[in-house]
């Protein structure tokens, strides 16, 4: 799997991974307001959100139709659309691409469905690898507990109930991310993730997220050349960003 | 009926293809070939002759299909979000349909399969190993028939059905050509080589059907019935 910059794409792309209640969600968000102020070209992508193939993938989870290969061959149509239709075009287009979630939450997850592994890697192998992957291991327990205090309602595949782990949601969906943990760590090294400890402080992981970033990608490569084009209701901001602009060139 | 089958490839999880009796045929073929005049006369010959059989056929899955139609009303898939939305069609029917059927010893008779989904996704350029991977979750048939005519003949019967050219059948994506007529011919072709391409890995019967319906018919009970008749 060769990196987009071993493609010789000007653009970069950065993954965060990990368990939902991990905090990696908070993390890239708190990196893309600071790449923006930056002036840097930025674009967010969200696992599971392609206009096209929600509408299916919602009535799957909703009616319980999905199987282990149904529900990682959804998952793999609704990423192949974000990246040939965003992802792609970006990153020939010099932009860094966030993305919350790559294709190692379908390793984890399919895998631990029971797909076979390398029948999931080839599906997403048209992918390239992130630039940078970084994973947000916080101890089960605090995941956990993240997640079962402020939304204690989850939804049958989320917890995992279609593999029969627990007949009560709860200890199933305990068992089912312990597993998907146990994926994530074993490709940790293969695919070199980058480790973040999340049961540090948000401000503190945040600094060393953006120190890694900057480490590893020339960010004033990045920068817009020009301004952002504004609403024609605020001149007055617009000429402020372009002599900001003169004074970048 | 025949003893067990086996996966191209991976399979399914939690599923023993030994354990899968039943017999699963295959009919292949452009629009226009005939396949659905030939489903339906074997369909009719079988349950007459007392064998319970099953149809299943392309973009025909609850799970996906409406928005599959509805995606490529819009035209705005790519193509390989088109593979993986298809491939997601098929295993839904696979999983729901074709596995059930077979282990309750049905005859199923599939109306295309992996192979037309493979062939279009390779004149879009896709990689064939990509596709056999994907498509490693097919059990083989027992015997699959392409139903091959020739391009111009295929032209003919559609406009005389139709009165018109298939916008996806005569592969209008690709921009092969601005016009219609020539855009199918183009396109047709492609698909019959790419068909050939596939013929070196899996093994299908070429059937001759720019013969009359009845010449045909007449081939395929004949090919079927012996079939049947080995696997007891």
């Amino acid at each position: 799997m060769k990196t987009f910059s071993e493609s010789h794409f000007p653009g970069r792309l950065i993954a965060v991974e990990g368990l939902d209640g991990s905090g990696k969600s908070t993390q890239i968000y708190l990196l893309k307001r600071w790449l923006e102020a930056e002036g840097i070209k930025v674009y967010f992508s969200e696992w599971n959100s392609s206009e096209l193939v929600k509408s299916a993938t919602s009535k799957g989870k909703k009616r319980e139709l999905l199987t282990p290969t149904t529900f990682s061959l959804i998952h793999a149509t609704d990423f192949a659309d974000r990246y040939e239709r965003h992802l792609m075009p970006l990153l020939r287009a010099g932009y860094i691409v966030l993305c919350d979630r790559y294709v190692f939450t379908a390793f984890a997850r399919d895998v631990t469905r029971g797909c076979p592994p390398d029948w999931v890697r080839g599906n997403y192998s048209f992918a390239c690898a992130p630039d940078l992957t970084m994973f947000f291991k916080a101890d089960l327990e605090v995941s956990l507990n993240r997640i079962l205090e402020g939304r204690p309602k989850l939804k049958f595949f989320e917890a995992g109930m279609d593999l029969r782990l627990s007949g009560d949601l709860y200890e199933s969906f305990k068992i089912f991310q312990g597993r998907i943990l146990d994926q994530y760590l074993a490709m940790s090294k293969e695919f070199g993730f980058v480790i973040i400890d999340a049961n540090d402080a948000v401000e503190k992981q945040q600094v060393i997220v953006r120190k890694l970033v900057s480490d590893r990608i020339d960010l004033k490569k990045f920068k817009r050349r020009s301004p952002l084009p504004l609403p024609p209701s605020l001149p007055a901001t617009r000429e402020e960003t372009e002599k900001e602009e003169d004074k970048t060139v | 009926m025949s003893k067990g089958h086996r996966f191209y490839g991976h399979g399914i999880p939690r599923v023993n293809a030994e354990d899968l009796g039943g017999t699963l045929i295959v009919i292949e073929g452009a629009d226009g070939s005939g396949r659905s005049t030939q489903i339906a006369d074997l369909v009719n010959w079988l349950e007459t002759s007392g064998r319970a059989t099953v149809q299943v056929g392309l973009k025909r899955s609850t799970l996906v299909s409406e928005e599959l139609e509805k995606a490529q009303e819009g035209n705005v898939l790519s193509r390989t979000t088109l593979a993986l939305f298809y491939a997601t069609d098929f295993a839904d029917q696979l999983e729901n349909i074709i596995l059930p059927a077979l282990k309750s010893g049905f005859i199923v008779l599939a109306d295309r399969y992996i192979y037309t989904l493979m062939a279009r996704d390779m004149v879009r350029g896709m990689n064939e190993t990509w596709l056999k991977n994907l498509y490693g979750i097919a059990p083989e048939p027992d015997a699959v028939f392409y139903l091959s005519v020739e391009p111009q003949e295929l032209v003919q019967r559609n406009l005389s059905k139709t009165a018109t050219l298939d916008y996806w059948e005569s592969g209008m994506d690709l921009g092969l050509s601005r016009d219609l007529f020539d855009s199918f011919l183009k396109y047709q072709s492609a698909m019959g080589d790419a068909f050939r391409q596939l013929q070196k890995s899996y093994n299908f019967e070429i059937i001759d059907a720019n013969r009359s319906v009845t010449a045909v018919t007449k081939e395929l009970r004949k090919k079927i019935g012996a079939l049947l008749e080995n696997c007891g």
